[in-house]
């Protein structure tokens, strides 16, 4: 069978190349001009030590397996008289190596305490691979880059305790 | 007619020739270099929403520059098996076509290197040298993908050069010469009037030759090998076709080779069709009606250039059945049609 030529079908080819031409580019010269990313994007995970109770409930979901953790318990005072001194959990270490982490995002799912927060922030790239691995205390200062909750329903229940 | 200009003592022919020669050479990677980067690197990229090379130069202007330059510091590879004179004649033989090409181009009324009598006759001649160069790569570099890749494009290139010259022979009936410059003069005398109602000043024969021009941007687009007709380099089958095998400056050459020919087909059918150097209402001789023809002409080819371009970067590629079936059975027969009702009108009118 011959071809058969589509002459309007080409014609509306043309056009659609010749309209996407004449509108401007949806490039972002990045180095140059910097797109503000939507604040709940998954930029770098932040930690926040004093909710963090080395549960390591992150540690063990992370399907990379990219985050370590070392802790001990501190005895504290027991709350009554006479007690069983309480149990204190310190955290030693808390690394989360960016270079394994595939942001799923799993981790602050998981935290049953709050500890692991998304910032948006996401110019962190090194020359080295291993400065990938962000220890406890640059995984806190992002905790500066995080954006506040989202507000509460009208009519949702404040927790008691929580700030 | 640069050469009339003076008189023929030897020197004085030495130097001129040296010019011509300089001044073609030139031109080749001039045009490539417009073309790559006017159509290839920025229209492509705006007709894909984005913008394409920025930061070599303002705009990128200066990013094939430095492509060029990088290719020159590469490597010159011969595969293993390769014919190796052949292989480095191949890059060669298609540079020469393109070279061979500018010689007949007019630019204006006297900047034109050879003003044959069979000036278009010649261009279409040396355009089909290229084949034997494309064939000698795909031969010769030892890989299946090259020879296929070449043998594609002999098929391609033989199959359309036939439409290409069939609509310029309605071209040439209607001017009645094969000079160039004597085709575009033609066109210049030709004016299209309404019946005695109001008359168009002469914009060439595009309007009375309109399905020669088509047939002719067709096959032109063919045997540039873009994109409808890439076959010959098709990358997502062939890699690169007979290009494959080839690295630095020999690759570079077929680049050249390629925009180099396009630029020169750009300027063949704005000279057939589109009145070459004159425009109405202008200067048409002297060095005023050179450097105007020089412009002139400059425009046409970046008209005619958008438009092979914008094809190139609009429509997926052809089958190779579909390519011959097109070539043969369509524009073919249309292009003979095409001269039988220019022969006809040139009769009666």
């Amino acid at each position: 069978m011959p071809a058969k030529p589509q002459v309007p079908g080409l014609l509306k080819g043309l056009g659609v190349t010749f309209r996407t031409m004449m509108r401007p580019a949806v490039t972002v010269q990045y180095p140059h001009v910097k797109e503000t990313p939507a604040p709940r994007a998954r930029g770098v995970i932040a930690l926040k030590e004093e909710n963090c109770t080395v549960c390591m409930l992150c540690a063990r979901e992370c399907p990379d397996w990219c985050i370590y953790i070392e802790g001990h318990n501190d005895l504290a005072p027991p709350r009554r008289e006479g007690g069983k001194p309480r149990r204190s959990p310190k955290l030693d270490r808390f690394d989360i190596d960016f270079s394994l982490c595939m942001y799923c995002g799993i981790c602050v799912e998981v935290c049953p305490f709050d500890a692991l927060f998304w910032s948006p922030e996401f110019e962190y790239s090194e020359m080295d691979i291993g400065d990938l691995l962000h220890e406890k205390r640059r995984l806190g200062e992002w905790m500066t880059t995080v954006p506040e909750p989202p507000a509460l329903e009208a009519g949702a229940e404040v927790k008691k305790g929580k700030k | 007619m640069i050469a009339a200009l003076v008189a023929v003592d030897v020197t004085t022919y030495g130097w001129v020739t040296a010019l011509k020669v300089g001044v073609v050479l030139a031109l080749i990677p001039a045009g490539a270099l417009i073309l790559g980067y006017v159509f290839l690197m920025k229209m492509m990229s705006h007709m894909q929403s984005r913008l394409g090379p920025m930061e070599a130069g303002p705009h990128g202007v200066l990013q094939l520059v430095f492509d060029g330059i990088k290719f020159l510091q590469k490597e010159d590879i011969f595969p293993d098996r390769s014919d190796r004179r052949v292989f480095a004649l191949a890059p060669l033989v298609v540079m020469l076509s393109t070279f061979l090409l500018y010689i007949v181009i007019p630019a204006g009324p006297r900047l034109v290197v050879e003003d044959l009598d069979t000036g278009i006759f010649f261009a279409l001649a040396v355009s089909s040298l290229s084949v034997i160069g494309i064939l000698m790569a795909g031969w010769s570099s030892a890989n299946k993908f090259s020879l296929m890749g070449g043998l594609r494009a002999a098929g391609q290139l033989i199959a359309y050069e036939l439409p290409l010259v069939l609509a310029v022979v309605g071209v040439v009936i209607q001017a009645g010469t094969l000079s160039l410059q004597g085709i575009v003069g033609a066109q210049a005398a030709f004016d299209m009037s309404f019946f005695g109602l109001f008359t168009i000043p002469s914009i060439g024969y595009f309007i009375p030759q309109f399905f020669g021009f088509i047939i002719f941007m067709i096959a032109v687009q063919a045997e540039l090998t873009q994109t409808p007709f890439d076959m010959p380099v098709a990358e997502s089958e062939l890699v690169a076709g007979f290009m494959t095998e080839y690295t630095g400056f020999r690759f570079l050459f077929f680049f050249m080779g390629e925009f180099g020919t396009a630029f020169a087909f750009g300027a063949l059918a704005s000279t057939l069709f589109l009145g070459g150097w004159y425009i109405p209402f202008g200067f048409h001789d002297g060095l005023l009606g050179d450097l105007q023809g020089v412009i002139v002409l400059f425009t046409k080819i970046m008209i005619v250039s958008f438009f092979v371009f914008w094809v190139r970067f609009t429509y997926p590629r052809f089958r190779e059945d579909q390519l011959q079936t097109f070539a043969w059975k369509w524009l073919i027969p249309l292009s003979l049609l095409n001269i039988l009702a220019t022969a006809v009108f040139k009769v009666v009118f």
